[in-house]
């Protein structure tokens, strides 16, 4: 076998859902415990033992679970983005079983990254809202989600839901840079990124692990939940084939 | 090193308690919600294609739910 088959050979396995799902059990307990050990210490740590921020006091505390939820939808948002490409250029049915995977928890954490930023904002800026470059551009980021969301609900033919839905999360993704460069285009309310991964952070260690073992912890709590969701999915699609039946017989 | 020296304090977090509690109930409900919600589904998943993967063994299965 040349090597451009051996590839070709792995690229099919990778798209097969009946692979997935066999493969990704242990994946699934390794992110849940993984999110699990993360989330509890990363919180103790953030909301005890990391110092006050000298301006903002104990509301500073927020950061730590605000950044995560925020960072963590942006990415499932990229995630469904070049889902939507492999969709398009290769049809590979499992790309559209990990949109439809990413909507609810993207939805749900961009909802909790304004909220959050809300309940933040007050005690320090005196506002809940303002409508200032990051909160437009992540209510935009939270209506794609609602807007793919109600587009798959809306069309019933399997094939142009797959399509739609792959279209729009791809155009969609230009909305991610609008987000991260905001607060470098227009200075208004929300202060510039208090963390990124790839940088030194500004802030001392003791106030930035906590908040890097936070963001790890969303990672992998958003890891176990949009397998998890894949896993049923293609139960649901494959429901008729003989390995699903004799997975749930054996209780796989 | 602990930055609270009660654990009123620890709760009022300077007078940004209610703040900072909504922010972290919100978002551990959120991530409870979210883990239920697929683990439900998943078992009910479970439940109904283990009762349709059946036909032989299915039967017994329903038979002893009535029993």
């Amino acid at each position: 076998m040349s090597f451009t088959s051996s590839i070709k050979t792995l690229w099919h396995k990778l798209g097969s859902p009946r692979w997935f799902y066999q493969m990704s059990g242990p994946w699934v307990i390794g992110f849940g415990i993984a999110a699990l050990v993360l989330l509890g210490v990363g919180a103790v740590w953030a909301l005890g033992f990391a110092p006050p921020d000298y301006q903002q006091g104990n509301s500073f505390r927020i950061m730590y679970v605000h950044v995560p939820a925020a960072m963590v939808a942006q990415s499932i948002y990229m995630s469904m983005g070049v889902a939507g490409l492999v969709l398009f250029v290769w049809r590979m049915k499992l790309a559209d079983v990990a949109i439809a995977a990413c909507l609810p928890l993207g939805m749900v954490l961009t909802a909790l990254a304004l909220f959050s930023g809300g309940v933040w904002g007050k005690p320090t800026w005196g506002t809940w809202w303002e409508w200032d470059g990051r909160t437009v551009s992540t209510l935009v980021l939270l209506f794609l989600f609602i807007g793919i969301y109600a587009l798959r609900e809306a069309i019933e033919d399997a094939g142009l839901k797959a399509r739609a839905s792959a279209l729009v999360a791809m155009i969609g993704t230009i909305n991610i840079p609008i987000i991260k460069y905001s607060v470098e285009w227009w200075h208004t309310l929300h202060q510039p990124a208090s963390f990124t991964l790839t940088e030194k952070p500004a802030m001392p260690p003791e106030m930035y692990l906590p908040l890097l073992v936070m963001v790890l912890g969303m990672y992998a709590f958003a890891g176990h939940n949009i397998i998890s969701r894949m896993r049923n999915q293609i139960l649901v699609r494959e429901s008729r084939t003989h390995w699903v039946r004799e997975a749930m017989a054996t209780g796989g | 090193m602990v930055q609270f020296e009660s654990w009123a304090s620890f709760f009022a977090m300077g007078g940004h308690g209610l703040y900072v509690w909504l922010a972290y109930g919100a978002t551990f409900l959120v991530l409870a919600i979210s883990y239920l919600s697929v683990r439900g589904a998943r078992k009910r998943l479970q439940q109904e294609l283990s009762w349709l993967s059946g036909e032989g063994g299915g039967a017994t299965q329903e038979e002893e739910t009535k029993l």
